[in-house]
């Protein structure tokens, strides 16, 4: 357990600078506003929350496609979060990337084939032939034909496309997989398949998965650990089983309630939040989420909760876990 | 919740293949064909640009005189059977040297189409790849160079260089090139946000390759458009440039020198200015329609 994690992230911030109008004064969207998490070889680390909430943000940090404001991100004990483009090129080998959007991820004007073998080509001195041979293998292992090689990416479905995005992410073995809302724009069916292939795929390569997702069943079905986000800051983590049965920040609680539950004799109390998604360009005081909060609290309003530990491996920034906090609040 | 007996294997079940649609390769060609024949006027402009193409590449085998050769006994002679376009100041045949010119008009034009499309692609792609100080640099000096009316830039050029064939070419590229760099930025500040480039740029691929592998396909069906249009525009100005007699000398027979030439002889022998003057008209026009034939039918959002 004392090993370095794959994948350290400490204080990460990023802020998109939006300008209103000819002389309006730039204002900084907070997309990602100091959040904290590390990811353990061979785990897979599920990052959940409503859309814009920030974490397909802090995916593109973490493979450092974008550069973060203030913070750091260690990969393999290394800080990478101002590395230069050149700097970083050969580390991405060992950090692949799957997108939520099959169609758009794929060079249309490109055949199967070079599209799985396109890392293998910027990484390795494979000579034509044996990259061919390699993408046939590929797209075997992700349950395609090689038959398929020498089509183009449009004459796959959806599913069949994000098959080929994992072959190409997979071609290079890479430690690290850092998966943007992969199966969102899948069917549910095919969703099932794809999750299936990458768990597969995790056992036999050892792969470690950074998982985004705003989709808390399909992360139930993933995850080891899971990060709960809202408006940019993780609210709590928890190894999967605790956060599914003990919730414990509001939030989480209220996400957990929305998802349906195959079973009509259960009956469970569901938690509807009010009010919209405040606008991360200005964010509520004190805790971000006081606005929406069923439990929320005078100082709430006023004080930011601390993102602390609870119990072991449970982490939580909310004043009811607070002890002293809540003793001032009384 | 998931349902595990879907597929359950690494291998997974080998995924069907009706799912594939019809292989596209010849898919947009014949889209593109096909919007591009119904558009009459573009297709007749085709036509006429293959005739040209083909005048100039055979010029010496089709012309029915030598179209240097003097004949003072038929000077300045109106259209005949004979001489279909008549004769010039000294005698020569007009068609003989219509024919023999196109080769070099559309020399001088293709060629430096060319050169602009190759500089202006490149300056495009590195300005709106890389943004910052260099695409300030690139744009600011493309917005000096459009500030000058077309035609002024080139003479101004020439008058530098001095006049020639040679010169023009440069001149006529130097002011095609801005457009081309800035229809080709354009293209590649969109192309740039795509996924598919991200994707690539998450595997770690080096600059050159985004640019040319994944950013400069995108860009080819607007290069192949502008070009087209820039051409007209091109024997245009060449034709200009030798007609104030900074382009081609007089001896040679481009169209736009024999304008010149038979300036003087307007109110005599007005057959002499007509002829070239229709000639160059004819191929503006075809090159025009032409590349907004090619446009309408590479944009994909304009349905056939």
């Amino acid at each position: 357990m004392n090993e370095t994690p794959l994948i350290e992230v400490r204080g990460l911030k990023k802020s998109f600078a939006i300008k209103k109008g000819f002389l309006g004064r730039t204002r900084y969207l907070n997309a990602v506003d100091g959040i904290s998490f590390a990811i353990r070889k061979g785990e897979t680390f599920s990052l959940v929350g409503e859309s814009g909430c920030g974490k397909s943000t802090t995916g593109r940090l973490v493979t450092r496609l974008l550069e973060p404001n203030a913070g750091e991100v260690r990969f393999e004990g290394r800080d990478i979060s101002h590395m230069s483009h050149n700097q970083m090129r050969p580390l991405r080998k060992d950090m692949q990337m799957v997108f939520q959007d099959p169609y758009a991820s794929l060079n249309p004007r490109m055949k199967v084939k070079d599209l799985v073998a396109e890392p293998v080509l910027i990484h390795t001195k494979l000579s034509a032939k044996e990259r061919d041979k390699l993408a046939c293998e590929l797209l075997e292992t992700v349950g395609l034909n090689s038959m398929h090689a020498e089509r183009y990416a449009h004459e796959f479905s959806g599913g069949q496309r994000q098959r080929i995005g994992i072959a190409r992410a997979l071609s290079v073995r890479p430690s690290l997989i850092v998966a943007d809302e992969p199966v969102s724009a899948l069917d549910v069916s095919i969703q099932s398949q794809v999750l299936n292939l990458l768990q597969d795929l995790q056992e036999e390569y050892g792969l470690t998965y950074l998982f985004i997702s705003h989709d808390l069943s399909v992360v139930e079905h993933i995850s080891d650990r899971i990060g709960v986000m809202y408006l940019g800051a993780l609210v709590e983590t928890a190894d999967k089983d605790t956060l599914y049965d003990n919730p414990l920040h509001p939030y989480t609680q209220a996400l957990l309630s929305s998802v349906p539950v195959p079973d009509p004799t259960l009956a469970r109390e569901r938690i509807i939040l009010k009010g919209d998604l405040p606008s991360p360009v200005d964010p509520p005081s004190g805790c971000r989420f006081h606005t929406r909060c069923p439990s929320c609290m005078e100082i709430c309003k006023q004080h930011a909760p601390a993102f602390r530990e609870v119990e072991p491996g449970h982490e939580v920034a909310c004043h009811l876990y607070d002890e002293e906090m809540m003793k001032l609040a009384r | 919740m998931l349902d595990n007996s879907l597929d359950n294997r690494p291998g997974g079940a080998a995924v069907p293949l009706e799912a594939a649609a019809p292989a596209r390769t010849g898919g947009r060609f014949k889209t593109f064909f096909r919007k591009f024949r119904k558009q009459r006027l573009a297709f007749a402009a085709t036509c006429f640009i293959l005739l040209l193409l083909l005048v100039a590449v055979f010029g010496p085998l089709l012309t029915p005189y030598n179209p240097d050769t003097p004949d003072y006994d038929a000077l300045m002679q109106g259209p005949s059977a004979a001489h279909w376009a008549g004769t010039d100041e000294y005698g020569r045949d007009i068609l003989s040297r219509l024919i023999d010119g196109t080769r070099l008009t559309l020399a001088v034009s293709l060629s430096a189409v060319f050169i602009a499309a190759v500089l202006g692609t490149m300056l495009g792609l590195l300005s709106g790849y890389y943004g910052g100080w260099l695409d300030r640099i690139i744009m600011r000096g493309s917005d000096v160079l459009f500030s000058f009316p077309d035609l002024l830039l080139a003479i101004g050029i020439v008058a530098i260089l001095g006049p020639g064939l040679s010169n023009v070419v440069i001149a006529v590229a130097v002011f095609g090139t801005p457009s081309f760099a800035r229809i080709i930025r354009s293209v590649t500040l969109s192309v740039k946000e795509t996924l598919f480039v991200e994707a690539t740029r998450s595997m770690g691929a080096k600059d050159s390759r985004i640019i040319w592998r994944h950013i400069f396909p995108e860009t080819v069906s607007s290069i192949i458009v502008n070009v087209s249009m820039r051409i007209g525009g091109a024997i245009l100005a060449a034709a200009s440039l030798s007609f104030l007699g900074m382009g081609a000398k007089t001896t040679e027979p481009d169209w736009g020198a024999m304008l010149s030439m038979g300036r003087d002889y307007l109110s005599i022998a007005p057959h002499i200015v007509y002829f070239p003057g229709l000639t160059i008209f004819l191929a503006v026009l075809a090159f025009n329609i032409f590349g907004d034939g090619l446009r309408d039918a590479l944009d994909p959002k304009i349905k056939s």
